[in-house]
């Protein structure tokens, strides 16, 4: 960890609005996260936590405020400048997995790899695989592999750009308690080598007491840093 | 770069997955349908200009009653086409046993250009296509002035100042007209002969005819370079000016052909649709996913018109790999049942199956791939996120655009794609309202079955934009199935009507009035019937309205060709059957009053006469003078005797005149030919056989094509299916895990979904029986002129078929989903 700021907010809110009205997601959140820190975001269902991530990692726009990520003020920027930012610093591992069914687990972990034209994106992705534990099921579809292998390939897909900045949604939540407490030591392992910033959020306790610093969050608040 | 080596990579892996699959299959079912029929019709409609051109016995001719010179001869052959001349007149045959006026026509070695006399080396023998002309010094000549002449093959006869051995008997030359112009027997003879026989001087009667033939792009270049300098007593003529008779029928056999084959890529183009639909929906978490790894619009854009252009590059190759395949196997086909060879086929339809992909693809695919690109990124996390929907009028508007420029390109005929567009729009807004008023009604009527009628109805209702595409799109199809049917059925009953077996296939001309009662009775004697015999009357129109013809504006070159010859008239009591009133009042039964005119309605409009319009006409040097009364149209691929002008009985009886008639004499019976020739030596008798297969053949040519374009229709309507299945698999793979984990058992879960797709098809068929019948009748009424009769059996066809087809192949085709084991669906969703 460094002194280096890699993601900050300031006065971040999120409204929406609905059949009853404007409704507040998020409210003046204000935090700012160092390089390689590993921070995790709680709080129960429907405390805004998700919103905050896709704010934080410029899927969505804010109401008020605003996010700068690696350098980059995310309002100032359109969907394809906040694409580019993502491109070149962010990667993500998802609740749900995210891998796309018509591709095998090495050609899952070689889009990010293709996308920015990276040279050896086969052998880069092979040793991603590896690195996962996965390097014997390269040629396999996500259909063939169980829910904690899905995961680590995603994990393999997040890490293969060496992103500076991670975010993960629920990475665990979609696992039972085996595969979920081997995918987490996964992540936090490559995490450490890499010295990649983690932005985690998460429902589960002991996930976030591995955390540097944890945020909850409690219907759009912040509450307190720890 | 980025986004085509991207876009490649990507289109390998979705071909592999399966994901284009259906995709893939709607077009090139489309292009090899339409280079199939486009290969095959263009070498059929080569081939049928081919016979038109044999009419002519040239691609094109220039005739003129004085001798036309040799610069037309020599520009012809120096812009490489094939000539050839002809001068045509009458003159006396002499042999010791008899005289007979003939038409001599005398020809250069070439002739004819296209098309072959037919020879016979004896009276009514089996004929053969006959290898050059007559050498100098002999004739061939027509059965006809053989008889009357009393002589046979070997012996001489006298032209003018010449003698002529007689070699061949004539039978059949391509030119000798449909138009009954030829009202003496024919003799051809060498045109080096014409000189010896001292016959052509001034004034004489004589048509001169130089011939040409070449390609169409040669014969077009010198008909334009050549026909504003024509002298004014030199007319020119093409292909497009030959007889109505053939004209007709192959007009009418490219429409049904063009019918057909546009079926098949309106099926495939929807399918293509719903099955883009498809592949945009699996691929929004896949475009989510790329842009939260960083891919730009403009990216996913490229990427997707990428994707398609290959597309569009591969099917069309494929495709029109396989149409060339299957014409080839058509022309074989057609060539074993057909006495006519088929022409090479051009490469022109390579070029159409390309445009048939690109228009399918870019009306019907690239709108919905396209708004992949404004996918939010957000998805990754939220689910429930898509891209901003299409607006319908956008989606729908690009459709129907391409959809109207391929129909445009094919009939390019306004009336008939007014009809088609008219009643595809019509069928599809009788198909969404009552797709709506389906989905509606039956949310009501759910709770009166059992649980898989509930089921099965339940997801129509609550798919309710789904259910109402999903009955469009097999309303359509059986739609245009149905109206295939019932247009080629009526195409081919009114042929079958207007040609039936005892369909004439002689006509007498030169019939003297006073002769009638004997030749009837010969007739009865021999064939046990007697035909009807028709005046015609030899006449010029020479003034309209007044007006001279020489001052008078024709609005149209044929109208004004036709008033300077001298044309063939008639008048009778009573309407021909294969005429149709079209205005004004047929002449009361027993009128015998003042001359009144009945005139065919088209040409009245190219003359631009009409009825209360006066026609001044001289016949034989006396002056008639008679009002149109009425307008009629004429079928004239009936063949029969038909006439653009028609007088009322009355003062006409007084005119010179002949009788004309036309009669069936089976094969065995033609000797009863040789006996009235020998008893009337002045009756030209005048064989239809060989016109008449002619015409059979191309009908025969034009059902077989379509037959074969129903098997690519079929197999669109089979993708169409797969292709609205497939659209709801995902969901209904997802419900029967679902249902299977309540408890339900398989056989309910699959009566749920049959009922559901035979109660889609039910409606579906009911509403192509609709519009089939509505489409039917305008296109059978206003453009085939045929009658309509509309069917019942029809309606039960469309529902019954609808509903079996539909119900079964829908099943079918979504057990698949039903048999994955619920716990993978589950894991996986």
């Amino acid at each position: 960890m460094s002194d280096e700021i890699v993601l900050s907010a300031t006065g971040l809110g999120k409204q929406v609005s609905s059949p009853e009205g404007t409704l507040t997601i998020l409210e003046n959140i204000n935090l700012q996260v160092s390089s390689g820190e590993v921070v995790a975001l709680v709080g129960p269902s429907g405390a805004g936590k998700t919103t905050l991530l896709a704010l934080l990692a410029g899927l969505d726009h804010p109401t008020s405020g605003s996010v700068e990520l690696c350098g980059s003020r995310l309002e100032e920027l359109d969907e394809d400048g906040r694409a580019q930012v993502r491109g070149r610093d962010v990667g993500f591992v998802f609740q749900s997995f995210h891998l796309v069914p018509s591709l095998t687990a090495l050609e899952n972990v070689m889009l990010p790899l293709e996308l920015a034209e990276a040279d050896n994106a086969a052998q880069r992705a092979r040793e991603a695989l590896e690195s996962v534990g996965l390097g014997s099921r390269t040629g396999h579809y996500p259909r063939q592999l169980s829910g904690g292998e899905k995961q680590r390939v995603a994990i393999a897909r997040a890490f293969v750009s060496n992103p500076a900045v991670l975010f993960a949604d629920e990475p665990t939540g979609n696992l039972d308690t085996a595969s979920g407490d081997r995918v987490s030591e996964l992540l936090f392992n490559l995490n450490k080598q890499s010295g990649t910033t983690l932005i985690l959020v998460t429902h589960d306790k002991e996930l976030a007491a591995r955390c540097d610093r944890v945020l909850e969050l409690e219907a759009g608040r912040m509450l307190n840093r720890s | 770069m980025k986004s085509l080596r991207f876009a490649i990579r990507s289109l390998v892996r979705d071909l592999r997955a399966g994901e284009l699959t259906v995709l893939l299959f709607a077009m090139i079912i489309a292009v090899t349908s339409m280079t199939a029929v486009g290969f095959f019709t263009d070498r059929v409609g080569r081939a049928m200009q081919a016979q038109a051109a044999e009419t002519l016995a040239a691609d094109l001719l220039i005739r003129s009653p004085v001798e036309i010179g040799d610069t037309y001869l020599q520009a012809g052959a120096a812009a490489g086409m094939r000539t050839a001349a002809t001068a045509e007149f009458p003159t006396v045959a002499i042999a010791p046993g008899g005289r007979s006026l003939s038409i001599v026509t005398a020809a250069t070695e070439g002739y004819p250009l296209r098309g072959t006399v037919l020879i016979a080396d004896k009276m009514f023998g089996d004929s053969y296509a006959a290898d050059g002309v007559p050498e100098p010094g002999t004739a061939w000549a027509e059965a006809g002035v053989m008889a009357r002449l009393d002589v046979d093959l070997g012996d001489t006869i006298k032209l003018g100042s010449a003698e002529f051995r007689l070699t061949k008997v004539l039978e059949f030359r391509p030119d000798q007209g449909m138009g009954f112009m030829s009202l003496a027997p024919a003799i051809i003879v060498n045109a080096a002969d014409v000189a010896a026989m001292d016959v052509i001087r001034p004034g004489s009667r004589v048509t001169h005819k130089q011939l040409f033939a070449g390609t169409p792009e040669q014969t077009a270049a010198f008909r334009a370079a050549w026909q504003d300098r024509l002298q004014p007593e030199e007319r020119i003529s093409s292909i497009e000016d030959a007889s109505e008779q053939i004209a007709s029928a192959i007009e009418r056999a490219k429409r049904f052909l063009t019918l057909a084959s546009l079926v098949t890529v309106i099926l495939a183009a929807v399918a293509t649709a719903m099955a883009s639909r498809r592949y945009a929906l699996r691929h929004l978490d896949t475009v989510a996913l790329l842009k939260s790894m960083g891919a730009s619009q403009a990216f996913i854009q490229q990427t997707m018109l990428a994707q398609l252009a290959l597309i569009v590059l591969s099917t069309a190759a494929i495709g029109t790999a396989l149409g060339f395949a299957g014409q080839t196997v058509l022309a074989e086909l057609s060539a074993r049942l057909t006495p006519f060879t088929l022409p090479e086929p051009s490469m022109q339809a390579a070029l159409l199956g390309l445009v048939t992909a690109a228009t399918v693809a870019i009306g019907f695919a690239l709108p919905q791939l396209l708004q992949l690109r404004t996918t939010p990124p957000l998805r990754v996390l939220r689910h429930d996120l898509a891209p901003p929907q299409l607006s319908t009028g956008l989606l729908y508007g690009v459709a129907i655009a391409a959809l109207v420029t391929m129909i445009w390109s094919i009939v390019q005929e306004l009336k008939l794609l007014l009809y088609i567009v008219g009643g595809m729009a019509a069928m599809s807004l009788v198909a969404v309202g009552a797709g709506w008023v389906l989905v509606r009604a039956f949310t009501r009527f759910r709770g009166a079955g059992g649980v898989a009628w509930r089921y099965g109805l339940a997801n129509i209702s609550r798919r309710g934009r789904e259910s109402v595409v999903q009955v469009v799109a097999f309303g359509l199809g059986i739609m245009v199935l149905l109206l295939l049917t019932v247009v080629r059925n009526d195409v081919l009953r009114d042929w079958e009507r207007s040609l039936p077996e005892n369909t004439p296939n002689y006509f007498l001309l030169n019939i003297e009035p006073g002769d009638w009662d004997d030749i009837a009775r010969l007739f009865q004697q021999e064939l046990g019937a007697v035909p009807e015999f028709l005046p015609l009357i030899r006449g010029r129109i020479t003034a309209i309205n007044g007006t001279s013809i020489n001052d008078y504006e024709f609005p149209s070159q044929q109208a004004e060709n036709f008033v300077r010859r001298e044309a063939n008239l008639t008048w009778t009591p009573t309407l021909a059957d294969s005429n149709k009133m079209v205005a004004g009042e047929w002449w009361p039964e027993g009128y015998e009053g003042a001359l009144q005119i009945s005139i065919e309605d088209q040409f009245a409009r190219n003359m631009g006469v009409g009825i209360g319009d006066t026609l001044e006409f001289s016949v034989g040097g006396e002056i008639v003078t008679a009002p149109i009364v009425s307008t009629r149209r004429i079928a004239w691929d009936s063949l029969q005797p038909n006439f653009y002008i028609v007088f009322s009985p009355g003062d006409v009886r007084q005119l010179p005149q002949t009788y004309l008639s036309s009669l069936y004499i089976a094969d065995e019976k033609s000797a009863v030919l040789r006996t009235l020739l020998q008893r009337y030596p002045g009756i030209t008798v005048f064989d239809l056989q060989v016109i008449l297969t002619q015409v059979r053949s191309i009908i025969d040519r034009a059902s077989m094509a379509v037959q074969y374009v129903f098997l690519f229709t079929l197999l669109a309507g089979v993708v169409v299916l797969l292709a609205a299945v497939q659209v709801t698999r995902d969901e209904r793979r997802f419900e029967s895990a679902i249902l299977h984990t309540l408890g339900a058992r398989r056989s309910q879960i699959l009566k749920g979904i049959a009922a559901e797709f035979i109660a889609l098809g039910g409606l579906a068929g009911f509403l192509a029986s609709l519009g089939a019948s509505a489409i039917g009748y305008l296109l059978a009424r206003f453009v085939f002129d045929l009658a309509f009769a509309i069917d019942p059996l029809l309606w039960i066809t469309g529902l019954l078929s609808g509903a079996l087809i539909v119900g079964i192949t829908g099943t079918l085709a979504t057990r698949k989903a039903v048999n994955e084991p619920p716990v993978r669906v589950l894991r996986n969703a």
